[in-house]
Parts: C-alpha cells; sequence; structure tokens
C-alpha cells in the first residue's frame, strides 16, 4: 500500500530544500508537533506523519507481525522517505520514535544528515546497573491502563462534549482522535516501545545527532539522556528546562530553539 | 401548621470546595500541586502538608499509571485544553491502590501560557472493578471467537479433498473460497476421485444455508455421492441415491453437478448431470463454451426427481469447468457476473486449467469489490495426451 496515504503523510515548507522529517511517539499523532513544525517551513521542506493505527492512518494496514518490533516502524521511515524521495533528510523523532530513527538510520546511513532525538531512551526497564526508570510490572500496569481508559472512551466517543469556547486548541473533530488508538494497536505499540533494548544500536548511528532531555522527565530522566549522548558517536546534547515527557508541546519554543541552533551548526 | 425550624446550610465557598462529593486539586505550571480539598485527603489518605508544594498530581500514580499520563492525558490537556474521563490508579501512602477518574481542565493566562489544572477526581472503585470483568468477558468472547473460526477452518478442509488426486490423461485445478471472512463454514463443496482405473468422478455442488447444519449436509452429500458411486455408473443413478439419503436424513437439500469420467479406446467420455446445478462448460479451442447436459431437479426435495445423463467424447485440450452460483450470482453495482462474464473468463485464460480457476476467481472477487457476499467452488479440468 502507498506509504504517503499509509501514514497521512503532509508535507509543508520549501519543495526543493532539504528535508525535516517530524515522527510522533507513542500515545498520539503528528498534531504532537504542530507548535514545532511550521516554525521549519520557511527553510526546509516538512514532512509528517502518523504511525499506522494512530491520527489519520489507514488502521488496517496493521501488520502485528509487521510491528512486533521496532524494526518494522523503521521499514516505515524508510518507506516514506522512498516514496517522497527524501534525500539528505533530517530526522526528528520524540520518544520511541527517537530510537525508530536511529534504527532506520542504522539500515539506510546514506539517506539521513542529522537526527533529532526528542526524550529518547534505548531501554526503558532497569537492567543491572542501567536505570530505564521502569520495572517489568510498571509496564504491565501500563497496559492495564491503556485497556481501562479504552473502556472509559469508548462510551464517551459518542456525543462530542461540549468545546472549550475561550481556546479551541484542536477542533473537535481532532480532538475526538487524538491520543485515540485501536486498543489491540495501542496495546502492542506499548509493549514493543516499552519491552524494547536497542542500547547496542547506539555505537552503529553514524549520522551526527542532537539528543534534546528534559530536565524533569517521568519516562526518560536526565540519566538516560546522558546515556544515549554517551554511546552515540556524534552527538550533541541539550538539557531543556521543562516538565514532562512532551516538550514539543509543553515547550515548543525552546525545543525549536535548540533544534534549530543544531541544524545551523 | 407546625413549622419544623431547617437546620443552616454551611453553602460558604469554603465548604463548597473543602466538603465537595469529589476530590479536587490544582495545579501549577510545573505540576506542583497548588492546593487540595480535605475529600480528596480523605479518600487518598494523604496528609495536605505531604501534597502541596511537594507532589506533582503524576508522583501519585502508579509508574504505568504516569507512563499513560504523560503519553496520553498530559498531551490532551495541552492540545484539547481539558481531559475527561480518564482511567487511573491512585497509589495510597500505604501502597494500596485507589481507582479514580479523572477530569482535568486547563487554564491559560491572557498570553496563553498554562497558569493551573483544575483536576476533580472521583472514587471508581465499583465501576472500575465492572469494568475489568467487562474486559474478562470481551477477552474470553475474542478467545471464542477465534476458537470457532479456526473450528471452522479445520471443518471447512475435511469438506474439499486435502489433495487432488494425480490422474493420467487429466490436467485438474481447483479454487475454494468461502463467503465472508472465513469464520464461517461455506456450504459450497467439490470432489474429484477416481473409481478405477480408467474412471473418475468429479462433483461440484451448493448446500443450503451455511455455518455447522450445512456443513453436516455437505458431508453427507460428499460421502453419499462416494458410495453412490461404487454401486452406480450412471451420474443420474448416483443423484437418485443422494436425493434418497437427503430426504430420508430431512437434513437439507442441495443442487450437485456430477460428471462421470470414462477412458475409452477412443480417449475420455464425459456423462454429465445436474441435480438443480449451474451446467458445466465444455471449452474447445476456437470455439465458444457450451453447456453440458440438461437442467434437472434441486436434491433433498421431492421423491422422484428429474434427472438426465448426457454423454460427450471428448478431444484433447478440452476444457471441462464446474463451478456454482458463487460465480455467476455475483453481485456488482448494478448486475451479476453472469455466465457471459463467465465465459468471456475461461476464453481469455484457457487452455490453462489453473490459469482458468485463479483468473475467474480474482475476477469474481474484484467484481464484487473483494467481498464474497457467497461460497465460490469452481474445478476445472483439461484432457491432455496420456504419459
Amino acid at each position: 500500500m502507498d506509504p504517503i496515504k499509509r501514514h497521512d503523510v503532509k508535507v509543508t515548507g520549501l519543495d526543493d530544500s532539504q528535508p525535516i522529517l517530524f515522527a510522533h511517539g507513542f500515545g498520539c499523532s503528528q498534531q504532537m508537533w504542530r507548535y514545532v513544525a511550521p516554525h521549519f517551513e520557511s527553510r526546509f521542506q516538512v514532512a509528517l506523519f502518523d504511525w499506522v493505527g494512530y491520527g489519520g492512518s489507514d488502521p488496517s494496514a496493521y501488520d502485528p507481525d509487521k510491528y512486533s518490533t521496532l524494526d518494522g516502524y523503521a521499514q516505515d521511515v524508510l518507506e516514506i522517505c522512498e516514496a517522497l524521495d527524501l534525500q539528505e533528510v533530517i530526522f526528528v523523532g520524540h520518544s520511541v520514535a527517537a530510537m525508530i530513527g536511529a534504527l532506520a538510520a542504522i539500515k539506510q546511513p546514506e539517506r539521513f544528515a542529522r537526527l533529532v532525538l526528542v526524550c529518547p531512551s534505548p531501554r526503558y526497564i532497569d537492567d543491572g546497573t542501567y536505570v530505564g526508570g521502569f520495572s517489568e510490572q510498571d509496564i504491565d500496569e501500563l497496559l492495564e491502563s491503556l485497556e481501562s481508559n479504552y473502556l472509559g472512551w469508548s462510551s464517551a466517543m459518542a456525543p462530542v462534549i461540549m468545546a472549550n469556547a475561550d481556546r479551541p486548541e484542536l477542533s473537535e473533530e481532532l480532538e475526538a482522535s487524538f491520543c485515540r488508538a485501536d486498543p489491540k494497536i495501542a496495546r502492542q505499540f506499548a509493549e514493543v516501545t516499552f519491552l524494547s533494548d536497542n542500547r547496542a544500536d547506539l555505537p552503529h548511528v553514524a549520522a551526527p545527532c542532537l539528543v534534546l532531555q528534559c530536565s524533569k522527565d517521568a519516562i526518560a530522566p536526565v540519566s538516560v539522556g546522558e546515556y544515549v549522548h554517551a554511546t552515540l558517536p556524534n552527538s550533541a546534547y541539550v538539557v531543556l528546562d521543562a516538565t514532562g515527557h512532551c516538550p514539543n508541546l509543553s515547550a515548543p519554543e525552546a525545543t525549536t530553539r535548540a533544534i534549530d541552533a543544531f541544524l545551523r551548526e | 401548621m407546625v413549622e419544623v425550624e431547617q437546620p443552616p446550610v454551611d453553602d460558604s465557598a469554603e465548604n463548597l470546595y473543602e466538603q465537595a462529593p469529589c476530590g479536587y486539586l490544582c495545579t501549577r505550571p510545573d505540576g506542583k500541586i497548588a492546593k487540595v480539598n480535605q475529600t480528596f485527603l480523605s479518600l487518598t489518605g494523604y496528609e495536605r502538608a505531604d501534597l502541596v508544594d511537594r507532589a506533582s498530581f503524576a508522583d501519585l500514580l502508579t509508574a504505568g499509571g504516569r507512563i499513560y499520563h504523560e503519553t496520553h492525558y498530559a498531551p490532551m490537556l495541552q492540545m484539547a485544553g481539558r481531559a475527561r474521563e480518564i482511567a487511573l490508579d491512585i497509589v495510597k501512602p500505604d501502597g494500596s491502590r485507589l481507582p479514580v477518574l479523572v477530569n482535568a481542565n486547563l487554564e491559560r493566562d491572557d498570553t496563553g501560557a498554562p497558569r493551573t489544572v483544575r483536576v476533580a477526581v472521583f472514587e471508581a472503585t465499583g465501576r472500575r472493578e465492572y469494568e475489568r470483568e467487562l474486559l474478562r468477558a470481551k477477552q474470553r468472547a475474542e478467545i471464542s471467537e477465534r476458537r470457532a473460526s479456526s473450528l471452522a477452518q479445520t471443518l471447512q478442509q475435511t469438506l474439499i479433498p486435502h489433495r487432488p488426486p494425480d490422474i493420467d490423461g487429466l490436467e485438474l485445478s481447483a479454487q475454494y473460497r468461502p463467503a465472508g471472512d472465513g469464520t464461517e463454514v461455506g456450504g459450497d463443496f467439490y470432489d474429484v476421485f477416481e473409481i478405477g482405473p480408467n474412471d473418475c468422478v468429479v462433483a461440484v455442488g451448493d448446500v443450503r444455508g451455511k455455518g455447522v447444519e450445512a456443513a453436516t449436509v455437505t458431508a453427507l452429500a460428499r460421502h453419499t455421492i462416494r458410495a453412490a458411486a461404487v454401486r452406480e455408473t450412471r451420474p443420474s443413478a448416483m443423484l437418485d441415491l443422494l436425493n434418497e439419503a437427503l430426504l430420508a436424513d430431512k437434513s437439507g437439500f442441495c443442487s450437485v453437478a456430477l460428471i462421470v469420467l470414462c477412458r475409452t479406446s477412443n480417449g475420455w467420455e464425459a456423462t454429465a448431470c445436474s441435480g438443480g446445478h449451474p451446467l458445466p462448460y465444455l471449452a474447445r479451442a476456437n470455439q465458444s463454451p457450451r453447456a453440458l447436459g440438461t437442467h434437472g431437479t434441486v436434491l433433498g426435495v421431492m421423491a422422484d426427481p428429474s434427472l438426465m445423463d448426457k454423454t460427450t467424447r471428448l478431444q484433447n485440450d478440452d476444457l471441462l469447468v464446474l463451478y456454482t452460483d458463487g460465480v455467476t450470482e455475483a453481485r456488482g453495482e448494478s448486475d451479476q457476473f453472469g455466465e457471459d462474464r463467465l465465459q468471456a473468463c475461461i476464453r481469455k485464460y484457457m487452455p490453462s486449467p489453473k490459469a482458468i480457476t485463479a483468473g475467474l476467481l480474482e475476477e469474481v472477487l474484484e467484481f464484487q469489490s473483494g467481498y464474497a457476499r457467497d461460497d465460490i467452488a469452481i474445478v476445472v479440468l483439461k484432457v491432455v495426451p496420456p504419459e
């Protein structure tokens, strides 16, 4: 199937300029980049997409075998690059998409110029002296959380509740689909994300990387960001003064500035 | 009338806040709890001093809940300004869990920067237990469905030949596709078997209905034809026996097209008989495909069916095409697939039996936009020089 339709790929910015590809993490959709991506439209060709099962993607393209490892997702990145004929790609990946981008860049190093890893973690579960921040039981609880919230949402889906009139950040239509996915897909994506271990892949990423770390991140703590920075052969490291795991939403200006500075180097 | 003095209602803002029938708290932009009401403290067992300016709301959640908070709830709040009916577990000071449902609103200042998040927390112990039971029931239902589906497929495989026989002098190809998504047993069947070194039988049939009931009739039909082929030589006599068996069993009725192939010193002779089934086609090079035999009575309905045999001498490269009405009655946007399209398909893909069955199935599926409303069975035989 055509990867452009499959991932609801949206291309803006300058056609003939260097491409910058934004990938969202586990949970929501390309809307996560709405405060960051437009800033790059005056200098780059900007491409956004949704992982299969999220946002405007085609959920019928979900293949549990393909998506049983992050490699399946990395394959999607390469297919999108090929379909758009993107060269010298700047890949910006948030959360698990940071690792997916790293895997894609290992498979086709010639395709990628730079990587921006926003809140990356190569492994979420503690292992010996390595502190990922979570235990396996924690991940089981996450899977349960996903299922409980699926029930709450399925009944709340029908009438779109009265819109927030003073600040309609998202249209009602978008809000109804934002952060919502088929529970089976969400569950497998969560398992693949939080049970993955990509520490051994990091030394093979040849492209220059920027590691963007939040000062207080409950999912990818500072020690993990430092580990990623130390293990990548060629990386810059910037700590954002931001709370939470989504600086692209909570601190979009600082996030944009850091990416912009890295790309001007 | 005696007036009873009503006790005064304490409707001070303070009391409305502290004693609200739900936990209520607000947090600063950095996530730290700025204010919390008494109901929340009573629900969770925390002291005010443990929380205010010390903890953030996410700190009170299970680790899994924190991930959910960061990946779904917080983005939702940032993007939509609110989050509704989020199911979370609060970890109490003694380590036990309190299932809650959370509604939250994000308030922004004049510049659009987040100012505070207001969170209402509802205890949901009973509701969540009920939801867990629903989830378990749903999971059990999914397991049963998978089991039923795999049972249907297994059963289906017993209703068509595992592997058609190799018959010297005949090249054979068959396609079978049950209706819908394959979770139900189809009612079409086919069979090809030898009854001697120079004789073989080809049957294609259609049992009314689907599912387990149809499957029992299909099994009965298939085995009765095999048994009848031992006793009788004419296909009409074989179908007569099947008719009797169906009437005796009272389980259902079906249509069958039967061809008995007999190798003589002059080559193959085909004797065809139809019990209410679409007539097989004989396709010969440079000629239009023509129907073999005459329409007879559907089997299992009346005691004395009209069944007639028609014998044809075959030449090398002759093709026999047997099919079910899932082919001709497939519905497109405005009409049915029909015999004209079927004949066109045969001409297009001949002389290879494999090309005909595969091409015909593909075109019939495409004609109904990929969704087969009825079962489809196709069997094609070609006369080839003996080895």
